[in-house]
């Protein structure tokens, strides 16, 4: 679950880590009484999940009230890479003196926690990883042991930041891991964390990524599932609990298992189609759940054809083909269907489908034919 | 043979009064698995048709000499659960459980290696394990796979591993033993621990891999493959086109910041003298080839 700066600021600042004073809002005059109330000069930043905001005209600097109201009706509502504004959020702006980087975030392969810190800040630190990586100082964390303030200082020591931002950045970043760790964060990243002239380290940005395995131990997680950017379909996806993930095409799929789910998608590419969406719906034999599933497909106004591709396990045939036919008559489909059912009890599946074969119902052998069938059906391409 | 476990490992199931944990355990014992106990710290000198249940892992150990759990644990209480059984004696253990914060995973994963290092935990989500016609443990469904070898099995993906196994049965190919390692960002056994110990057993002649997006498990194994491996390994890679920054329905399966896509796994893996498949049903006939050649 990805946030926004001004979530992300939030979070932060509930750990102790120093964020500007600041206001999110989505109106213009909120805009200016927010800036009022911060104190001028203040920043005016889009809150879109993509970057490049300020090449876009989505940060602006107001240094009073007419500015603040010029630029907010500028930027609510603004379009950046396909992302609407609706949400700005008004900062008091900060003296920079330096700016740095910092996160942590999990380092699969070595199964801990890693920790970068760079003097490069303010720019892509994948930039700095590849023209400059000795720029990055790295600390790994064993997650059964935790980050000592000794272990901090000598990582801050291993940045050669200026010395005069050294324990502001000791204790921010401890206050960072503590974050990061006890907040169930999957990243934590402050670009720029900056030192101020007058030598105090603060956090300028904020970006932030919770762990969505672990939404039932924070009661305040749920409220930040409501503002996730996501399309109508993949909403309606989300409301039926169904893992959804939208894509661009004309093939709808349905597959049981991630990993089947993901096959599915790569093969009706294979074979020259596109798929409209990723769908997982697990032990597929339940008529709701299916029903569910061929709804939400059956909205997207892009797809032409669907294909559901089952793999029965513990599932059995019999039982999938009996949700398909209940879920067939809770909801009308207007594309034409390939099945490909295989696994436990297949052929007594199939028997229960065959009387539904028809030009829009259709059931392929194999998951090579059925994609080619189904790809046919959409008219080759999008 | 088989890796890991036998007709011989005692488990001890974690979670058998619940009803994942019943409907499989039952389903385990019925494969021939032994299924010797059950925990429950509530409801522990009860059973579970004929199973007796204890308040925990090291009260069923003693009892009844289990080696091994497996945990049907909702998530929230798989990392108690984890310690209970490292700490009740038991040297492997499985977690079928989806949905275990990454946080969790990480903390007891090197807790494990820190206090109890000859404990193997494999998991979490992950389907379990299969050798054929000796044991089942976890949530695999044991009909569609066929016993003998000479193919031992190791993925990411439940549902891909049940094709790769009944498509290997359609061929009349036995499978040593099968390894779901799991889809999360922090697995306890790795394609490498399953590769190392299919190199070393007997009755396995060649590997099938089954891989996705997301981390560099893959590229790692693909090194170990070429340093360390003369079976031959046949692999197929999920999610060529899923796209960066979105998981794939498994807490582990995305393209994150450029890195963990499927196109590099699949290089990496063919450098090593993989055969890489681009579909599970090439994967299959490629393997099938392998295997007519032994």
């Amino acid at each position: 679950m990805d946030l926004f700066e001004y979530q992300g600021k939030q979070f932060f600042a509930r750990y102790g880590i120093p964020v500007s004073d600041g206001e999110a809002v989505t109106v213009v005059d909120d805009a200016v009484a927010a800036a009022e109330r911060v104190g001028y000069p203040v920043v005016v930043k889009a809150q879109v999940q993509v970057g490049g905001r300020g090449k876009a005209g989505g940060i602006k600097l107001a240094s009073n009230a007419a500015e603040t109201r010029e630029y907010a009706a500028n930027i609510i509502g603004m379009d950046i890479k396909g992302h609407t504004v609706e949400v700005v959020w008004i900062e008091h702006a900060s003296d920079i003196a330096e700016e740095y980087y910092a996160s942590f975030t999990l380092d699969r392969s070595a199964k801990q926690y890693l920790g970068m810190l760079s003097a490069q800040g303010g720019v892509e630190i994948e930039e700095v990883a590849v023209t400059n990586p000795e720029a990055i100082a790295k600390i790994h964390v064993n997650p059964a042991e935790g980050l000592t303030e000794s272990a901090c200082r000598a990582w801050v020591e291993a940045a050669a930041l200026n010395p005069a931002a050294t324990d502001g950045a000791v204790d921010i970043l401890l206050k960072l891991y503590t974050a990061y760790t006890e907040g169930d964060a999957d990243l934590v990243e402050i670009n720029p964390l900056i030192l101020t002239p007058d030598g105090r380290v603060h956090a300028l940005d904020a970006k932030v990524s919770l762990d969505d395995n672990s939404v039932f131990r924070h009661a305040d997680y749920e409220a930040y599932d409501a503002t996730q950017v996501r399309d109508a379909r993949e909403q309606a996806a989300h409301d039926k609990g169904l893992q959804y993930i939208g894509l661009d095409g004309a093939v709808g799929i349905i597959a049981n298992g991630a990993g089947l789910a993901m096959s599915t998608v790569d093969i009706v590419t294979q074979v020259g189609g596109s798929p409209a969406n990723f769908l997982d719906i697990g032990g597929g034999a339940n008529a709701d759940v299916m029903a569910g599933a061929m709804e939400v497909i059956n909205n997207d106004p892009k797809v032409r054809s669907i294909f559901i591709n089952i793999f029965g396990g513990i599932t059995k045939g019999d039982e999938v083909a009996n949700g398909i036919v209940q879920a067939l008559a809770k909801v009308k489909i207007d594309a034409p269907i390939v099945i490909r059912l295989d696994g436990t009890n297949a052929d007594e599946g199939r028997a229960i489908l065959a009387p539904l074969v028809s030009e829009m119902f259709q059931i392929e052998p194999t998951m090579l034919d059925a994609a080619r069938r189904v790809v046919a059906l959409a008219g080759g391409k999008s | 043979m088989s890796i890991f476990v036998d007709e011989t490992t005692k488990v001890v199931y974690q979670g058998l009064t619940g009803s994942q944990g019943r409907f499989y355990g039952l389903l385990n014992r019925e494969y021939g698995t032994q299924v010797v106990a059950g925990t429950n710290p509530k409801k522990a000198g009860t059973d579970v048709d004929g199973i007796p249940i204890f308040a925990n892992v090291a009260e069923a150990v003693a009892e009844t000499g289990a080696t091994a759990s497996c945990v049907f644990i909702p998530a929230p209480g798989v990392r108690d659960a984890v310690m209970d059984a490292a700490a009740g004696g038991v040297d492997f253990i499985v977690v079928i459980t989806e949905g275990v914060p990454a946080h969790d995973e990480a903390w007891f994963f090197n807790a494990l290696k820190r206090d109890y290092p000859t404990v193997q935990l494999l998991g979490p989500n992950c389907p379990g394990i299969i050798s054929p016609g000796k044991a089942n443990i976890g949530i695999t469904a044991g009909h569609i796979a066929k016993a003998g070898g000479p193919v031992g099995i190791v993925s990411r993906s439940g549902t891909l591993t049940y094709q790769a196994l009944y498509e290997l049965k359609q061929q009349d190919i036995g499978v040593t033993t099968c390894v779901g390692i799991g889809g999360d960002p922090v697995p306890g056994t790795s394609f490498i621990d399953c590769l190392r110990a299919f190199e070393a057993d007997p009755e396995t002649s060649a590997v099938m891999m089954i891989g996705e997006i997301g981390g560099s498990a893959e590229e790692e194994a693909a090194a170990f493959i070429k340093s360390s491996m003369n079976k031959p390994v046949v692999a197929y890679v999920a999610g060529v086109t899923a796209p960066p920054g979105k998981k794939m329905g498994h807490a582990g399966a995305i393209v994150s910041g450029g890195k963990g896509t499927a196109a590099a796994k699949m290089d990496a893996l063919r450098d090593a003298g993989v055969q890489v498949g681009l579909n599970p049903t090439e994967a299959g006939q490629l393997m099938t080839d392998v295997v007519a050649t032994l």
